[in-house]
């Protein structure tokens, strides 16, 4: 068989092509899932801990008074400390906001786990795996964000009232908001956008045009936090 | 060879010894205390009981995974029955309510400590601490 070399290259190539169109074609999978917090229905209520108290209560989250031992999924923090990096207006210097794990698109957290205890689900929540973790905190200084904590020692003592549906963590091992994946898997929303009575968690799938966090989203602009270091979160704040 | 009567003597003794509790048991006819565990009545296991007495753990290590890292929350048993995977919610709330009368009496009773289940997973209704 006679084949010219131009011929050749010319049908090597094409299995590249059809690659390319496909990838080009593939449409997200799945949902994706978001938050935004409108400031301005969370700031109806400064000193309202509402979400807080939710989340904590729910998933066992001890309240340990030694702030550098303290364990948190979702708590309020100054704006000036959520995005350091912000020419920040005056009438947010010193209001502050809800902040949890962001869920990023490209977790630096995931990346570092040695045993991957921690990971990305298809929906994009970083999960834990509590029963993996080893508690060597590479994901902590990881986190530009400071969303993960560590128990630094048996938190049951520390639990006022212990959930029995949802398990407790123990010494050793780092842990943070998980997006309420066990209500998500059921087809609820998360808790603290659940308990917020003013609705300034607004929870959505952001591959969903038509999604409530979209819509909002496409009519007041979302910032996300420390952009310039490209996880892409998952946790919009519209100020 | 002058000892030789010696050594076959404590050869006896020791194996009198050792073999003690075989024929000590062969003698008075009493079969070890099995431990007496709690069933649930009239209820069916999530898979045949066999299977359960031997791979409990594995079922119980899947379930993790499934949950935990695939958000697969829903089991289906070998009877066609589903279930929702959940150590508290459907193994201790809807049978074993009381893990001392069940697991706890096989597992002292062979020596084998269960893995670190109870130092996060609570048992239905506890809301104190529970001791590991």
């Amino acid at each position: 068989m006679n084949i010219s070399r131009k011929t050749f290259v010319k049908f090597a190539a094409l299995p590249f092509v059809a690659l390319a169109a496909k990838g080009a074609r593939s449409k997200p999978n799945g949902p994706r899932w978001g938050m935004a917090i409108d400031h301005r229905n969370c700031a109806k209520d400064e000193g309202c801990t509402l979400c807080t108290d939710a989340c904590h209560l729910t998933h066992n989250v001890p309240t340990i008074p030694d702030a550098r031992r303290e364990v948190k999924w979702v708590w309020k923090e100054r704006f000036s400390k959520v995005f350091p990096s912000e020419y920040l207006p005056a009438r947010l210097e010193n209001a502050s906001g809800p902040v949890m794990c962001n869920h990023c698109e490209n977790p630096p957290c995931t990346r570092v786990c040695p045993t991957g205890a921690t990971f990305k689900r298809p929906d994009g929540i970083v999960m834990m795996d509590w029963h993996r973790c080893i508690g060597c905190r590479y994901c902590m200084a990881a986190c530009p964000y400071g969303s993960r904590s560590f128990n630094w020692s048996d938190p049951r003592p520390h639990i006022r009232s212990v959930n029995a549906a949802y398990p407790c963590r123990t010494k050793g091992v780092v842990e943070k908001c998980t997006f309420c994946v066990e209500r998500l898997d059921v087809g609820k929303a998360p808790l603290c956008s659940e308990a917020c009575p003013e609705k300034a968690l607004i929870f959505g799938d952001l591959n969903d045009p038509r999604s409530e966090i979209r819509t909002l989203l496409s009519a007041r602009y979302g910032l996300r936090r420390r952009t310039e270091l490209g996880t892409r979160p998952s946790v919009f704040y519209i100020l | 060879m002058r000892d030789q009567p010696i050594i076959l003597a404590g050869l006896a003794v020791f194996l009198v010894i050792a073999s003690f509790p075989f024929w000590y048991n062969a003698a008075t006819l009493r079969a070890a205390a099995r431990p007496a565990l709690q069933l649930p009545p009239g209820k069916q296991c999530v898979a045949p009981v066999k299977y359960m007495k031997a791979y409990h753990m594995r079922m119980l290590d899947s379930w993790r995974d499934q949950v935990v890292r695939t958000g697969v929350r829903r089991y289906t048993s070998p009877g066609g029955k589903t279930y929702d995977i959940s150590l508290t919610g459907t193994c201790l709330s809807q049978c074993h309510q009381d893990r001392a009368k069940f697991c706890d009496r096989c597992h002292s009773y062979v020596g084998v400590r269960a893995a670190y289940c109870w130092d996060c997973h609570n048992s239905p209704g506890n809301a104190v601490r529970t001791a590991r």
